[in-house]
């Protein structure tokens, strides 16, 4: 384990804790003994290689996943032990912004955001339309509300799926890949929404992601994921600064290094040499 | 070739398994299904708007096979009755064969290869983008919100249908029979009125449809659900429910069909 690692979370503030969980797809493991503290308030990145188990693990604390072990803690409830209606209630606290929007693509724009309060409350259409504006409002998109899905760009889908995301003022927002696929000026709106937003409704946000410019801009702290496990856990600066081979292998883009290029295979000779 | 009949026997076992897993999946689906259909009532808009998108859409293609269906009885039908001299029984042939068999078969195959495999492909397409995914992490179950609704909708459409496919039917008869071919119009609609018995014949065909409505609509909202979340996997899980549906409505007619009318005469 990388001599970085800091272990400096206060227990009274953690608003999740992920402790010890095992998890695997059939018999591939996924995460192995993981163990993490996310604080109230704060914005954390997970990143990691593909297939590392970050996206996992947003599945794991929005209890669409259950590990084989261990504890998933949100909001003092451990996760996988909840009734499908107790599930609910806690969701129903948490935001999450999926990796290419996952809007309704029967529904227009308006009718996207203006879905959690129609089916989650019992407010007035006009109360509902005010709100809905006003979401809208944030994500610069008032104008777009009229607009179908299929007319949207990746950007603005991206900006309208997060203004959906936050229509029940979550305490948790759970970011997959939230700039996978957008240009550098949709990453940059994107990553200015997470983090304003995040201050302005006193959120918590996870976020899973590759970008690691982008990331670094917003985030105050990156848990770097490797082998099912937590491979270091820095602020920002301290990423810049690392010398670890496997941060820098993917802060610098290297195509190989402690994550290999190829994938297992047996001799290369002996492979083309075999009839 | 030398075929090892261990690794036969392994494979057998294995599709046998993994088709009873399956089923027992299919099982426990339906159940979830039925535990949430209560919800889905106390909010009938969203089984209307699927009966629009189901029922209402699926009309023009019930309609008009009804007619062309109903035109070929007539015609085959006048063909064996002038041997035996009573063209005037072809009322009573083609509502029989519409209302019993044709009818409720027709159109619940007809249904399910216009309406079931659009719902397969759009809860599998609303799976593979995350859409059912972002549903539930809203604290919005799935099952109450796109699947039941799906599955009402089949269940009330296709009697509904299968009754306008054989009224159509009827009436492409009616076209051959009497305006074109010249049987006597009071013959035609008289023998019928006589001979269509309300319980045996109606009720049952109703039943039927309603059984293949539950079938079909159950078909097409669990391929989609369970389809896999890429091209391949929904356009494979349309063309499962099309073929599905086909082999169990055509099977469940034979069972009910033995049921309803064996040992009627």
């Amino acid at each position: 384990m990388p001599k970085e690692r800091r272990v400096d979370m206060s227990n009274e503030q953690a608003i999740m804790k992920i402790e010890k969980v095992q998890f695997a797809y059939g018999e591939r493991p996924i995460l192995d003994d993981l163990s993490l503290t996310i604080r109230r308030g704060e914005i954390i990145a997970i990143m990691g290689a593909s297939g590392g188990g970050k996206t996992t693990l947003l599945g794991l604390i929005g209890g669409r996943l259950t590990p084989r072990s261990g504890q998933v803690i949100v909001e003092n409830q451990n996760v996988p032990t909840l009734s499908k209606s107790s599930l609910y209630k806690l969701r129903r606290r948490i935001g999450m912004l999926f990796q290419f929007g996952a809007l309704f693509t029967d529904l227009s724009v308006f009718d996207n955001v203006a879905f959690p309060y129609r089916e989650q409350t019992d407010l007035s259409e006009e109360m509902i339309r005010a709100l809905v504006l006003m979401k809208l409002e944030a994500v610069g998109l008032r104008g777009a509300a009229h607009l179908m899905p299929s007319e949207l760009s990746g950007g603005m889908a991206r900006r309208v799926a997060l203004a959906r995301a936050i229509t029940l003022d979550p305490s948790i927002m759970l970011y997959d890949e939230p700039f996978t696929g957008l240009d550098p000026i949709s990453v940059g709106i994107i990553g200015r929404l997470i983090k304003r937003l995040n201050a302005a409704l006193g959120m918590t946000s996870v976020i899973v992601t590759h970008d690691l410019n982008e990331t670094l801009r917003i985030a105050d702290r990156v848990v770097v994921l490797s082998g099912g496990k937590v491979h270091c856990d820095l602020a920002p600066d301290q990423i810049r600064a690392s010398s670890d081979p496997f941060i820098r292998q993917f802060a610098d883009g290297l195509p190989d290094g402690p994550v290999p290029l190829h994938y297992p295979a047996q001799d290369y000779i002996k492979d083309l040499l075999t009839l | 070739m030398n075929v090892n009949p261990l690794s036969l026997f392994t494979a057998l076992g294995h599709a046998l398994t993994s088709r009873l897993e399956r089923l027992g999946l299919a099982a426990r689906f339906a159940l979830s299904v039925l535990r949430v259909l209560g919800v889905v009532f106390l909010r009938f808009g969203l089984i209307i708007r699927e009966l629009y998108f189901s029922g209402v859409r699926s009309l023009s293609i019930v309609i008009v096979s009804g007619l062309f269906v109903g035109m070929v009885l007539a015609v085959q039908g006048y063909e064996v009755l002038q041997r035996y001299g009573s063209t005037e029984a072809l009322g009573v042939i083609v509502a029989l064969s519409l209302v019993r068999e044709l009818g409720p078969v027709v159109t619940a195959l007809l249904f399910a290869g216009r309406a079931s495999s659009a719902v397969t492909a759009e809860i599998g397409l609303m799976r593979a983008t995350d859409q059912l995914a972002a549903m539930d992490m809203m604290a919005v179950d799935p099952l109450a919100r796109v699947i039941a609704p799906r599955f009402m909708a089949a269940v009330f459409s296709v009697p509904l249908l299968a009754a306008l496919f054989s009224a159509a039917g009827v009436g492409g008869a009616w076209i051959i029979g009497v305006k074109l071919i010249g049987i006597d119009d009071g013959a035609f609609w008289s023998q019928m009125q006589a001979s269509v018995d309300v319980r045996i014949d109606i009720v049952n065909g109703i039943l039927k449809s309603v059984v293949f409505g539950i079938a079909v609509g159950l078909i097409s909202v669990f391929e989609g659900y369970f389809a896999a979340p890429t091209a391949e996997g929904v356009s494979t899980a349309t063309t499962r429910t099309v073929v599905t549906s086909s082999l169990t409505v055509l099977l469940l007619d034979l069972v009910l069909t033995v049921m309803m009318f064996r040992g009627l005469n």
